[in-house]
């Protein structure tokens, strides 16, 4: 799984990594030729606009990505600090794990709609939207970690043998805590990537002539019937893309689970 | 006394007595009940008792892993109880710890050498040749070969484990060592190895050692001293020849009883003991023992029985046979309170502030 997940990932993010060297301009339209079937030139066709479907695609698939791994690398962040403070220093327990109880309640796609229309839609507004609900379930994982970890016989050893608390979190706890971040992260860059895409769709996301998956199902469902692959282009590529990322989860799961791994 | 390298006075310990903001008043566990001891340097020190009696959480005590509800423990003169983290860190080197589980107690994702000279590194910052030239020769005293140094703990056997979890503990070259069950994880060949190697160190580094055990033949083998709890109390202090020889308390007598010994010739006295230990959420009144005594009586319901100093230096707590045995007690008490300083045998006599 992890190299089904891996490989068809590593794919996609070379796609979009290099999409301004081997497609046209997504941004480009052309009156003369709207909803065109795929051709040699344009392989998805184009859209209401004239645009190629291809083009946006891939560029689609970039801002997916960029949205996934911002997500992905703001929360595992704010999750790992949060998380071993509730679980490290037990005074400030109740009160952080209570704080994430109220952050948890908060709805995804009114938080994103909230923040887009009070300062006004753009990348960083739409990743800030939708890291913060995510940032709850990372931290109570990375806290259910330390606690375990922290009363484990060979961090009490190192406490005995006058390690300082920094050194026995850098060097005893957090290392354990890596697995379960992976996999937590795999599972919140899938979301995030859909997140974003509904967003989008509902015209909460970027602005509309930025091409993303979100956006193109958004614009050319009208012509469903005409252009097909207006929509089915975005809609498979994002489907593949989450499946991937769900699959390097799983596989990242079954790699680090000891109980499993004995098994096989 | 002055020249106990560790002195331990009514170390007490409850817990879940939390009381906080959305959390519950529970009923305290009494883990640990006024536990009072002095070890002095060089010598072993045994804690024997069932599981649940407390004498692990009195090791954790000693090295502060957990907090004392009450009580002192006293090194060099300093109470380290009272201590905060950071003056703690300067005592961390007068006492270290050696772990139950060879398995659980070293981090498995760091190599042996790593382990052992991490105590040396939390103190004084160590030039790489340094640092192997330390762990050669730590491992080297724990009799294993300095090449080991790069092995991953699940590389190595338990009882290699465990000379690893004695050599962390010798790093800082401290005067007391706390064994917490350190052989019972073992095969008992390699036990025998074990004990074997503390004893040796003990020779040759002069360390004293706080052994804490069920294993009654492992405590005979090893200790000078032994300690008897029961319920988070101790019951008897004796040296270990006369408690052997002669246990005084009724649960003594049974815990030694119980234990099999492998001379069919030898006498064993049968001690009827019955039922298990009580909760120590909610112990017996008076003597915390009184319901699975053979010898009870209505005394022992009522009234706890507090540790009597005998005329052979052991203390015991017990109405019925402490004052039987002991027609001196009030003269040997007596004594014992005048000449304290020069009577090294007597002055271990547990809270005899309790004496009637």
């Amino acid at each position: 799984m992890v190299f089904t997940g891996g490989g068809v990932l590593a794919l996609v993010i070379v796609m979009a990594l290099f999409a301004p060297m081997y497609v046209r301009d997504p941004m480009n339209m052309d009156p003369f030729k709207t909803l065109q079937p795929p051709s040699a030139a344009m392989w998805f066709g184009t859209d209401n606009l004239g645009r190629d479907v291809f083009a946006r695609t891939v560029f689609g698939a970039r801002l997916s990505l960029t949205v996934g791994l911002m997500v992905v690398a703001s929360t595992a962040l704010s999750g790992l600090l949060i998380g071993v403070i509730a679980g490290y220093h037990r005074g400030f327990d109740s009160i952080i794990m209570r704080v994430m109880d109220g952050l948890m309640s908060i709805p995804t796609i009114l938080l994103a709609m909230a923040l887009v229309s009070l300062a006004g839609s753009g990348l960083s507004i739409l990743i800030v939207a939708i890291t913060i609900p995510q940032i709850p379930s990372t931290a109570r994982l990375v806290r259910s970690v330390v606690l375990s970890v922290r009363e484990r016989p060979y961090v009490e050893a190192a406490l005995c043998g006058g390690a300082r608390a920094p050194k026995v979190l850098w060097r005893h706890i957090l290392p354990n805590t890596i697995p379960a971040l992976m996999v937590q992260s795999a599972n919140i860059c899938a979301s995030a990537i859909l997140t974003e895409a509904g967003l989008s769709f509902l015209g909460a996301g970027v602005s509309p002539e930025i091409p993303s998956l979100g956006n193109m199902i958004s614009s050319s469902r009208l012509y469903l019937g005409l252009a097909p692959l207006t929509v089915f282009a975005p809609g498979v590529w994002l489907a593949v893309t989450v499946l991937a990322v769900n699959l390097l989860g799983d596989g990242l799961r079954d790699l680090f689970d000891p109980r499993l791994k004995r098994r096989r | 006394m002055s020249g106990s390298l560790l002195k331990v006075e009514s170390l007490t310990k409850h817990y879940g007595r939390g009381t906080g903001f959305l959390r519950k008043t529970e009923p305290a566990v009494r883990a640990v009940e006024d536990v009072s001891f002095s070890v002095e340097a060089g010598e072993t020190l045994c804690i024997v008792g069932e599981s649940g009696c407390g004498k692990s959480t009195v090791a954790r005590l000693l090295m502060r892993i957990v907090e004392p509800t009450a009580g002192r423990v006293i090194i060099d003169g300093v109470d380290i109880a009272g201590l905060k983290s950071h003056a703690l860190r300067a005592w961390r080197r007068r006492m270290q710890m050696v772990f139950q589980d060879p398995y659980s107690s070293l981090n498995p994702r760091l190599t042996a050498g790593q382990i052992i000279t991490e105590p040396v590194e939390n103190f004084e910052r160590l030039r790489r040749k340094q640092s192997q030239a330390l762990a050669a020769e730590l491992l080297r005293k724990v009799g294993l070969a300095p090449d080991m140094m790069h092995r991953l703990p699940s590389e190595l056997s338990g009882g290699q484990r465990q000379r690893l979890g004695i050599a962390r503990a010798l790093a800082l070259q401290p005067s007391l060592i706390i064994a917490d069950e350190a052989v019972s994880a073992l095969d008992v060949s390699v036990q025998a190895q074990i004990l074997n190697l503390l004893m040796d160190l003990q020779q040759q580094l002069g360390i004293a050692f706080v052994f804490i055990s069920h294993d009654l033949s492992v405590v005979e083998h090893i200790g000078h001293r032994v300690a008897v709890m029961y319920l988070g109390r101790i019951v008897e202090l004796a040296s270990c020849e006369a408690l052997f020889a002669m246990p005084v308390h009724p649960y003594t007598e049974a815990l030694i009883a119980a234990a099999p010994v492998p001379d069919p010739t030898r006498v064993r006295r049968e001690v009827p003991v019955e039922g298990e230990v009580p909760s120590p959420i909610n112990p017996p009144s008076g003597c915390t023992f009184h319901p699975r005594c053979p010898i009870a009586v209505e005394r022992c319901r009522i009234e706890r029985p507090p540790l009597v100093p005998m005329a052979d230096g052991r203390v015991v707590a017990c109405h019925v046979r402490a004052p039987a045995l002991d027609i001196h007690a009030e003269c040997s008490r007596k004594d014992a309170d005048r000449s304290e300083a020069v009577n090294p045998e007597l002055s271990f006599a547990v809270g005899r502030s309790d004496f009637p």
